[in-house]
């Protein structure tokens, strides 16, 4: 496993965790950074901006990428500017695309999310994109130049799991990206599981930020992840679904 | 001051907008049908255990039968605040720019037939309140005014929120409601979110409590939110005063009112606050319509449930330790370094006071309590772009 990495627009990790960082208490960031060993955190830029004594950025340890987010935005147009905005302080070339124009669930628009990512990439912009697993609209991203895929498992914040596994599963067969699954894994044994089936990578905030003991959380994503990334480069055992394998085979009377 | 004691309440005045929309009539027609008594105790244990609050559970859980549940309630409103905010409390503080009012609210400390010390601040020092303000940390600034139109024009107001914006993140206004292209004019200002509240949306006591000026025109009132929205405003604010009226009946109306606005614009982001009439200290428990800490905390942990996603926004008119203990519970925003006057942060008050603060902790205070909860006090949580 020590040379599997993961590349994101040519730059390479070898942690398949990325934290979100929006719902923590900023003095558990470093810490639960530490055990979870993620080295992408994202960096929500509305929470960032302005002269804030508590900035999140003094908090983030050495050696951890940013991936500021852009989150607020409601179409294409407000994902660009806050992008920019986040290249003007500095924060590098990552940006997680984040365009949400629904205050209820927090589903992604992948019309105009498509379209921040063909501005974005052309830019020179590390871009990965939060959306609704669909794939047309994961080709669609591909071809605009996004760097990563970030389907949703289930609605943010909703700590459901693997909602939507079937069309991630999807994602990962069709998409020649990394598909880093990005909402609603409620607990390590989701994590697991989406690296199981081929994910790149997992994102995951509120179900650390509301643990009982958030550092112990960290821990445990970081060894489902590594768990279930060993898993899918071992190739999972045949798992059939339907009852047994017949012992008398329809086919065993062919003869060449 | 033209008295329009006699002037239908129902009716729009001269200058009003008024706009196509039938959420009013479903507000009302689903409140008036809500018979809080006929809800037991098995209808909300029902609503508890179900995923969703629908519209049926939200009455069931306002109602006296979900009084038993509160600390259920409690226990179920933190985990759903936890799961949409995590630990996250934003902090904000009003500034009264002027407490000119033309209105007669029987309730109200400014109400214009009170002879108070009425002032307005001039374009100077509001900057100077904005920077003393601003020196604080804050960075999400309410601008509140009494409702007098001459005094406080939309101009007056546009440019104090200009000034407002230079100095913070985020700016709401908390005033008289105006048209759509007032709205569009103050947002293309700097104001993002807009508070209105409806004071009671019994249409009977909205009227008894609104004896002249135009807050008296209910219809404008209920639809301001909507034409805030068609104005490009990103947030709007809904609230009744607990106690005016029967509190259940209009917290159920603030959340339909809610719903239906966020349902209509799905990319709104709703807020509610829960200000409430006191009931008399001598009177503790005597009429069932009194809302006690325990019924205002019925209210706000039913609006949490009913609508995980939305804001709740606590005032300085409850004490410290109700308030302490409703951040992170159900509470997403808390105002700290209050002064309800006009002016206060920079200067002396230049004009009275609306209503008596019970918390008065400065912003230093409040955020070291936040910490002390184990909460991360959020001072920005907006891009103006």
């Amino acid at each position: 496993m020590n040379n599997d990495k993961l590349v994101i627009g040519g730059h390479e990790f070898d942690s398949r965790f990325i934290l979100g960082s929006g719902k923590f208490s900023l003095d558990m960031t470093k810490k639960v950074l530490e055990n979870s060993g993620a080295q992408i955190a994202t960096l929500a830029l509305r929470r960032a901006n302005g002269e804030c004594e508590e900035n999140i950025l003094d908090y983030m340890p050495e050696g951890i990428t940013l991936l500021p987010n852009t989150s607020g935005a409601r179409n294409a147009d407000e994902a660009i500017r806050i992008a920019h905005l986040s290249r003007e302080l500095g924060c590098g070339d990552f940006i997680k695309l984040e365009v949400v124009r629904d205050s209820k669930y927090l589903l992604p628009d992948n019309g105009e999310t498509i379209k921040a990512t063909e501005v974005l990439a052309k830019e020179g912009f590390v871009v990965m994109p939060y959306m609704y697993p669909d794939l047309n609209a994961a080709r669609d991203l591909e071809n605009a130049g996004a760097a990563a895929v970030m389907p949703l498992g289930a609605p943010i914040g909703s700590n459901k799991g693997l909602a939507t596994k079937d069309f991630i599963q999807i994602l990962i067969d069709e998409i020649d990206l990394p598909i880093i699954v990005d909402a609603g894994i409620g607990r390590p044994s989701q994590a697991c599981e989406a690296m199981e089936m081929g994910a790149a990578a997992v994102m995951a905030n509120t179900a650390i930020a509301t643990a009982g003991d958030v550092a112990l959380m960290a821990t445990a994503f970081r060894l489902a992840i590594e768990s279930g990334r060993a898993a899918y480069l071992a190739g999972l055992g045949r798992v059939l679904e339907k009852g047994g394998e017949a012992s008398s085979p329809l086919t065993g009377f062919l003869e060449d | 001051m033209k008295d329009i004691r006699k002037y239908d309440h129902m009716k729009y005045m001269e200058g009003m907008e008024a706009i196509d929309s039938d959420i009013m009539d479903r507000v009302l027609a689903e409140t008036a049908a809500y018979d809080y008594n006929k809800y037991t105790a098995a209808d909300v244990e029902r609503a508890l255990s179900r995923e969703t609050i629908d519209v049926d559970g939200f009455k069931a859980l306002l109602s006296p039968a979900a009084l038993p549940y509160l600390e259920q309630m409690a226990q179920r409103a933190k985990e759903e605040t936890r799961r949409h905010f995590g630990n996250s409390v934003s902090m904000f503080t009003p500034l009264y720019i002027a407490n000119y009012c033309e209105n007669y609210c029987v309730y109200c400390g400014f109400n214009c037939s009170n002879r108070i010390h009425r002032a307005k601040l001039t374009y100077e020092e509001i900057e100077e309140e904005l920077k003393t303000i601003a020196k604080t940390g804050l960075q999400d600034i309410l601008i509140l005014t009494g409702e007098e139109k001459k005094q406080s024009s939309v101009e007056y107001i546009g440019k104090a929120v200009k000034l407002a914006a230079k100095y913070f993140n985020l700016v709401g206004i908390e005033i008289y409601p105006v048209n759509t292209d007032e709205y569009r004019y103050l947002h293309e200002c700097g104001a993002d979110y807009v508070c209105v509240y409806q004071e009671t949306y019994n249409t009977d006591k909205y009227e008894e409590m609104h004896l002249r000026g135009s807050k008296r025109i209910y219809p404008y009132r209920f639809n301001a939110q909507e034409r805030a929205l068609r104005g490009g405003m990103r947030s709007v604010s809904f609230g009744a005063l607990l106690g005016l009226d029967d509190f259940r009946k209009d917290a159920f109306a603030t959340g339909m009112h809610a719903k239906l606005i966020q349902q209509k614009y799905p990319q709104a982001e709703i807020s509610f606050s829960p200000p409430r009439l006191r009931p008399f200290i001598n009177n503790e428990e005597n009429n069932p319509k009194d809302v006690h800490e325990r019924q205002l905390l019925q209210v706000m942990t039913s609006y949490r449930m009913f609508m995980p996603f939305a804001g709740i926004t606590i005032s300085t008119r409850e004490r410290a330790g109700f308030r302490d203990n409703v951040i992170g519970m159900c509470a997403t925003k808390i105002s700290a370094g209050v002064s309800v006057g006009v002016g206060g942060h920079a200067h002396e008050e230049k004009g009275d006071e609306q209503f008596d603060i019970s918390d008065p902790r400065s912003v230093d205070e409040v955020r070291s309590t936040i910490v002390a909860h184990g909460l991360q006090p959020v001072f920005t949580d907006y891009i103006r772009v």
